[in-house]
């Protein structure tokens, strides 16, 4: 052994010499410094940050003034506004709010939104002016950890004081006690152009203009050799070449210049311009009058737009409105139109020129700030329309008595309201920019610890999931590093719905003037003073900042570099992109918000720039991550940039040209993803079916857990952590709050009740505590105010020896739980129909107030009882009282079932590898090994070989491995080279060092005969997962029961004690083996059979006159020719109802 | 030991003629293959091998003979001893029993007074539960459906904890559990209003369990310093626990075993002389250190078996490739048990195993009376 290892060191020692001299630094501690810093979650609140602080101001910085129609004396101006700490007015005083007490008590945790206002008092004679600071327009809801919240910075002893759980990530909100998250967006970008080709296979150019007045979306299409331009506004197609008349272009030579003088595209544009010059528009006159005929008619005509037509007007404010018309100066846009032309006639002579809108690259990711921007800005100019209103019905009424002031007005309801609502349904109305969005937000959820988290880094489509379309959902190369290739759902969202990776930043908007002007100084020629000629001239590239075409510079490879490196010394921001593409002659330079982002090491020429005292002054805390990205030692690159950019994987694999080197290779995968061990070794729809599982996993929910009151809670009794763990696990706090244990898993075939992945469990496993659970489910009741000011009551329970004049209360039986003051006791067992609160109604809730008080038999029992399965014994967990929004009490009780796993239970491990139990073994039948271990389950091997699982076999090994040395083994997802995953050859070694077999294979007994096995058994620990679909919540089995009031059938569904269809195929089944009597049975008999009186003359259904005890037929009016028969009530139920249709169905009967 | 094999070995075909090695080696051995352990089973048919005039049934005389027990370890928690002359159906038979069919007593029913702490009361009964109490069963009776607990198949625990200290945590551990050896003092609470006469509590006991011969000086205990609980302050649990007899087949707290187990006696064989570096080589392989090295007078080394017994099948020594299967070969002997009994604390191992050989003697007696 000895020797051996020595042989290995030499061999290392080997590579190591012949190597160039650079020693690769472990960079892996960045990756929870970033973090730190950072966050999981850190795009949501960076967005919301970004609202609060500077998003806000401008919106209202661009509204602020409120001037009054009617007297213009008279206005409001807002000076400043912000957001205040989350507190809540009630009756006159101020009380702080925290989250915690937001959710128990079903309040929304939102802040005051303030303003400082200037305003004039007065009217004709004179006015004052009047300041007023701090006044509350709206509430904002505050997202949890955000720069507002009071959570912010708190460490985790106040954290815990706020009854908060430090591992909770936040980035979500509270709306009325429910957590919302808004998720995260994703949609084409904004302003860019994008070239594509759409159903017909004619290569067009489009740019979706989102500015802050208007959206719009701009299409050029190649049609039939001519080009077109497409817009909401006009009715058909616009040959291009006219809009460019109507903006001013009139010479095509021109035109032909700015596109450039190459031979082949002036062919292309050739067409364009005769079709121009066959409908005879030569001038911008022409052309305007040609659009003006095409526009679509607008539903209330006459709208004047003044002298110059709507035609311009559209073209000026609609047409590409990313690109601003300063004083009439159209040159811009037709730049702009040239730019686009070009682009399309390089994607037709080469295709390779065609725009990918499945690039990461074209994407923008919106979050939660942006969004709430958006409606806030919307609400706030509504709210301002709406002072403006009152204001002016008021001061137009002759008789005032006293002076209007309008700061009074400031009503806050509108963006309360609006606010609250969007947040709690999900749908943002936007009128302004037609925007009717469903389903925005969701309610976190919170089913385990995992499952919270991806959830808020989950990426909602831009498309509808029912497009059958691959392209979308095909996994992007670019995605790498940015989005999870793994954690994706199966099914219609199937790669459509995504989720961030670990280290991806999204980001936002960032100050454009200054990078402007910063590249004009550094050496861009204005477009202004550049002729069309010059425009493509070669050697000089064009510079394109957020879309916008600023000018041209003649090296751009050096002017590239520079903004690097202004932006590596921290001169401008972090995450401005700089990319530079040859292709397209172009550099493009991007400051907006929403690109997604990822920090890299940088090299030069290939030797990182972080060295080893770097590393050792970021481990003694001397340094953050951030002095890494001041220090340019790390920075952050986009999507786009990326291309620019040489990455190796570890530094030992690079070379001279590369440019920058990944921190760790494992941060390409998700937080789901990233629980996996060993990921790389198993077929990749395995990782994809974990991830979607461990959201289903129980386990510890939050630190906070048995504070919530959450509808449903599953809990695990014994949490484990995982023996074998990933780097992504001690960074998310999955150890900490684990969902599953360590189970000893023999893979070996036992007693047949594991076939199809079931497992087989070991009792005494069981009895001792694995897999137990607890379900929690919340119950509540509302003691009711009404509105003549009666109120439900809760009473003191009768007793066993509580006699009234009727003698025992029959009821005291149900009570039993009931304290004294009516309400359920907690850790009183819970039956079913026990009264859990005994409240009383007043019969009479509207109208006026009695006189005198209720009496006692003004009430009626509304108690209300406990529905739970036979059976089961459930306790009453806890009671929480409080007040809702309306000011009543409250009342919420979670009530607790402890289970232990039974056959059909759910498991799994964290490989994909589902499975229910089986059957339930006694331990003395179970195998056993030579050290007296023996299986907590057994799984079928035949689980391996189609599912290709490696990284499981290997986590058995790790597992085994670690339990012997004691020692947590680690498996992070390409792992090996850096020493963040255990090799399997350590792990052998390891294993034989302890005396198992190197394999992992071991020598059992079996219980039962107590002879040897005859083949080793792979043993050892796995991490298995409790899933929380049980039996118990879906064993369902009916004689009769309820049936449809409608149809007479049984009722569908377990929740109504439905009966099981014998459904069409079932039927089929039937039929083909000929079991008439067993059909007739089903779909008859237990079904709805029904006795009806036909009329052989006429062939309608009659009615049974009970007092002649005939059937008599309704449409020939006599009962001679009446036959019994019997018929499915639906049957009949469909000839009546084709009857009121008109439709005549007669039965024609025979003997039969 | 390695005398003690063979002997063993030489024992088996006494009187008898006897089988050829080979079929003798399938007979007797477990041969430990790498790929998988070949002859696993026991031939229990006494005609089996008739076709060569080998008697294969057993007789009572020579189990006699042959039937040893030497035991190698033992403490008042564990022991390990070797079962040499029996099949592993019996073997396997005293594992099961012990494992599932000894009584012991364990806590069944708690009566919860108060539990403000974090834990469950489910979750804090189940805790209780397997918490080993340290009593003899068999002073004890099974208390059935239709019986009232007495002091004959009960035994009552208290416990009442509160963390009182600001700021301070407490660890509940079973050493809390006080005994109570009156009885139940928690009274029925709805039969105490009515009835004047006497309280009446959830067990009935007529005597104090302390006044009797077996506790007098020896109070009933649980298995000391098991954590049941972490209470913060101001939680309190306040509970009283009865502990019945019952069997590890209901549930596994009633196991008298922590675990216990058996495993065949290892028997390590050089087929073949390995001198020299292979020798060293094997000697290196092995993590158990089974094999040592014998100076031979010539300045040779040969490799030797020196502790067969520590082998733990990590089938080292036969991993690289068929030469060293060939060389060494892995084998077990059927008959010969090394038993290991870790007890939860109740009873001494010792009187465990005595007891399981008990019970087995009561299955073996009614399968005869119900065969007769």
């Amino acid at each position: 052994m000895e020797d051996l290892r020595n042989r290995s060191h030499a061999d290392v020692d080997y590579r190591k010499l012949a190597a160039p001299i650079k020693s690769a630094v472990d960079k892996f501690q960045l990756v929870p410094e970033f973090l730190k810093v950072r966050g999981l979650v850190k795009q949501h609140l960076d967005s919301f940050n970004y609202f609060a602080n500077t998003e806000i101001k401008k919106i209202v910085r661009a509204n602020d003034k409120i001037v009054s129609s009617v007297d213009p004396n008279l206005y409001v101006r807002f000076k400043d506004v912000r957001i205040g700490n989350p507190t809540e007015a009630l009756e006159g005083i101020v009380e702080d709010l925290s989250p915690q007490k937001c959710r128990l008590t079903d309040k929304t945790y939102a802040a005051p939104v303030l303003v400082d206002v200037e305003y004039t008092k007065g009217s004709h004679g004179g006015y004052s002016l009047l300041e007023k600071n701090d006044v509350t327009i709206a509430r904002m809801p505050i997202m949890l950890r955000s720069c507002c919240c009071v959570l912010f910075r708190k460490d985790e002893d106040e954290l815990a004081r706020l009854g908060e759980c430090p591992l909770d990530p936040g980035g979500y909100f509270v709306i009325k006690g429910t957590e919302k998250v808004i998720l995260i967006q994703e949609q084409l970008s904004k302003n860019r152009i994008i070239i594509d080709t759409d159903k017909k296979g004619n290569i067009n150019a489009s740019v979706t203009s989102s500015t802050e007045a208007t959206k719009s979306k701009t299409v050029v299409v190649m049609e039939k050799g001519k080009m077109y331009l497409q817009l909401n506004q006009f009715a058909k197609n616009i040959p291009i070449m006219i809009v460019m008349k109507a903006m001013g272009m009139e010479s095509d030579q021109e035109v032909v210049q700015m596109i450039g003088r190459d031979p082949r595209y002036s062919a292309l544009l050739l067409q364009s311009i005769e079709e121009c010059a066959s409908l005879s528009i030569f001038t911008q006159q022409q052309a305007l009058e040609f659009l003006e005929g095409k526009l679509k008619k607008l539903p209330y005509a006459n709208m004047s737009t003044g002298k110059e037509g709507r035609a311009m007007s559209i073209l000026r404010d609609v047409f590409l409105a990313n690109v601003r018309v300063i004083k009439n100066n159209f040159r811009p846009k037709c730049i702009y139109v040239a730019v686009m032309l070009r682009r399309m006639m390089e994607a037709i002579l080469n295709k390779d020129a065609m725009d990918d809108k499945d690039y990461v690259g074209n994407k923008r990711l919106e979050l939660s700030g942006q969004l709430i921007s958006l409606l806030f800005e919307d609400l706030f100019k509504t709210m301002i329309s709406e002072v403006q209103k009152q204001a002016d019905n008021v001061l137009s009424k002759r008789s005032r008595s006293s002076q209007l002031d309008l700061s009074m007005l400031l009503v806050k309801d509108i963006i309360t309201q609006g606010l609250e609502r969007a947040l709690s349904t999900g749908n943002w109305d936007v009128k302004r920019f037609r925007m009717h969005r469903k389903g925005m937000t969701q309610v976190l959820a919170r089913l385990s610890f995992i499952g919270t988290l991806g959830h808020v880094t989950r990426i909602s489509p831009q498309f509808e999931k029912s497009r059958k379309v691959s392209g979308p959902r095909a996994l992007q190369p670019s995605q790498w590093g940015m989005l999870c290739p793994c954690d994706t759902p199966e099914g219609e969202a199937c790669g459509l719905v995504k989720n961030l990776a670990l280290m991806t930043h999204v980001t936002t908007d960032q100050e454009e003037g200054p990078l402007i002007a910063l590249c004009y100084c550094l050496g861009v020629e204005d477009l202004e003073l550049l002729s069309g000629e010059e425009l493509h001239t070669p050697n000089s590239f064009l510079i394109i900042f957020n879309g916008l075409i600023l000018g041209k510079h003649r090296r751009p490879q050096r002017f590239a570099n520079t903004m690097r490196k202004l932006r590596r010394i921290g001169r401008i921001g972090e995450f401005v992109s700089v990319f530079v593409n040859e292709k397209q002659w172009c550099v493009y330079i991007a400051s907006d918000g929403g690109r997604v982002c990822r920090p890299l090491v940088i090299a030069d020429k290939g030797i990182s720039r972080i060295k080893e005292h770097h590393m050792k002054g970021l481990l003694d805390g001397a340094r953050t991550f951030d002095d890494f990205l001041r220090e340019g030692l790390v920075e952050y690159l986009d999507v786009n940039e990326e291309n620019n950019a040489l990455i190796a994987l570890y530094e030992q694999d690079a070379t001279p040209e590369t440019t920058h080197i990944e921190i760790e290779p494992f941060t390409i995968l998700g937080v789901c993803a990233g629980l996996i061990p060993f990921p790389h070794h198993n077929q990749s729809p395995r990782n994809t079916y974990q991830c979607a599982m461990g959201k289903q996993a129980m386990g510890n929910i939050a630190y906070n857990q048995l504070l919530r009151m959450d509808t449903l809670l599953y809990l695990l009794v014994y949490p484990q952590r995982p023996l074998l763990t990933t780097r992504t696990i001690e960074l998310t706090g999955y150890d900490k709050l684990g969902a599953g244990q360590n189970a000893t898993v023999a893979v070996m075939s036992y007693s047949g009740y594991d076939i199809e992945d079931a497992i087989v469990m070991n009792k005494s496993s069981l009895d001792r505590g694995f897999g137990r659970c607890i379900v929690m489910k919340k119950y509540s009741a509302v003691n009711q105010k009404y509105e003549n000011g009666t109120s439900d009551r809760i009473l003191r329970p009768p007793r066993k020896d509580d006699r009234n004049k009727k003698g025992e209360n029959p009821d005291w039986e149900r009570m039993q739980i009931l304290d004294n003051d009516g309400i359920a006791a907690p850790g009183e067992i819970i039956r079913p129909n026990d009264v859990y609160i005994n409240k009383e109604s007043p019969i009479i809730t509207k109208g006026n107030p009695k006189l005198g008080g209720l009496k006692d038999s003004d009430y009626k029992p509304s108690r209300q009882t406990f529905k739970g399965a036979e059976g089961e014994s459930c306790v009453v967990d806890r009671v929480t009282l409080s007040s809702d929004k309306n000011y009543n009490l409250s009342i919420k009780f979670m009530i607790r079932h402890t289970r232990r796993p039974e056959v059909g239970d759910k498991f799994s491990s964290r490989h994909g590898q589902k499975g229910v139990c089986g059957t339930i073994v006694q331990q003395e039948d179970f195998p056993f090994s030579e050290r007296g271990i023996c299986p907590d389950l057994i799984m079928n091997p035949h689980g391996f070989p189609s599912r290709m699982t490696v990284g499981k076999m290997i986590e058995l090994l790790g597992g085994k491995a670690g339990v012997s040395c004691g020692r947590f083994h680690y498996g992070s997802a390409f792992g090996e080279p850096s020493g963040h995953a255990d090799r399997v050859e350590a792990i052998s070694e390891t294993l034989v060092k302890h005396g198992f077999s190197y394999n992992g294979k071991d020598f059992l007994y079996s219980g039962i005969t107590g002879c040897p096995l005859q083949a080793y058994i792979f043993m050892g620990p796995i991490y298995y997962q409790k899933l929380k679909h049980m039996v118990l919540d879906k064993m369902h089995a009916r004689g009769s029961g309820p049936r449809v009031m409608l149809t007479r059938q049984p009722t569908e569904g377990r929740a109504r004690n439905g009966g099981l269809r014998v459904g069409e195929m079932e039927r089929d089944c039937l039929i083909a083996y000929g079991a008439s009597m067993l059909i007739y049975e089903r779909l008859m008999l237990s079904s709805d059979p029904f006795e009806v009186q036909v009329c052989r003359a006429c062939g309608l259904l009659g009615y049974y006159n009970y007092k002649l005890k005939t059937g008599i037929c309704s449409s020939c009016k006599n009962g001679d020719n009446i036959s019994t028969m019997k018929l499915p009530y639906a049957c009949k139920l469909l000839i009546q109802e084709l009857q009121s249709m008109n439709i005549v169905p007669r039965l024609r009967l025979a003997d039969s | 030991m390695s005398d003690f094999d063979s002997e063993a070995m030489a024992d088996a075909g006494v009187e008898n003629p006897k089988l050829p090695p080979h079929l003798e080696l399938r007979r007797t051995r477990v041969l430990c293959k790498a790929d998988a352990p070949t002859s696993t089973d026991t031939v229990q048919y006494s005609g089996a091998y008739a076709s060569l005039g080998v008697d294969n049934s057993l007789r009572f005389d020579d189990f006699r003979n042959n039937f040893r027990v030497q035991v190698n370890r033992i403490s008042h928690e564990d022991m390990e001893f070797d079962m040499v002359g029996v099949d592993p159906s019996i073997a396997n038979a005293l594992r099961r029993i012990l494992l599932a069919e000894l009584p012991t007593m364990a806590i069944e029913k708690v009566l919860i007074a108060n539990n403000t702490s974090v834990v469950q009361d489910e979750v804090l009964a189940h805790r209780l539960g397997l918490i080993p109490i340290k009593v003899d069963p068999r002073l004890f009776d099974y208390l059935s459906e239709n019986d009232t607990s007495n002091e004959k198949n009960t035994i009552v625990f208290k416990l009442h904890v509160r963390c009182a200290e600001r700021g301070q945590r407490l660890t509940a551990t079973s050493n809390e559990l006080t005994w109570l050896p009156k009885g139940s003092e928690l009274l029925k609470t709805s039969e105490s209003l009515t009835s004047t006469s006497k309280p009446e509590t959830y067990t009935s006991f007529t005597c104090s369990q302390d006044s009797m011969p077996e506790f007098a000086g020896n109070p009933i205990s649980v298995y000391p310093d098991i954590i049941i609980a972490k209470l913060g302050f101001g939680q309190e649990i306040e509970l009283e626990a009865h502990a019945v007899k019952g069997v590890g087949k209901t549930h596994a707290k009633w196991s008298p075993v922590a675990t216990c187990w058996y495993r065949m006696l290892p028997e390590v064989v050089l087929t073949e002389e390995i001198e020299g570096k292979k020798a060293e080589l094997l000697k290196q392989k092995c993590p158990a250190n089974v094999f040592e090295i014998e100076d031979l007078a010539d300045g040779r080394k040969r490799a030797t078996v020196a502790r067969p017994r520590a082998c733990t099948l990590c089938r080292e020594c036969i991993r690289d490739g068929d030469d060293w299967e060939k060389r060494v070969s892995l084998r077990r002997v059927k008959d010969h048990f090394i038993f290991t009994i870790e007890s939860t604390g109740a009873l001494p191992p010792e009187v465990l195993f005595t007891e399981a050989v008990k019970i087995l003697e009561d299955k073996c007696e009614r399968v005869i009376s119900d065969l007769s």
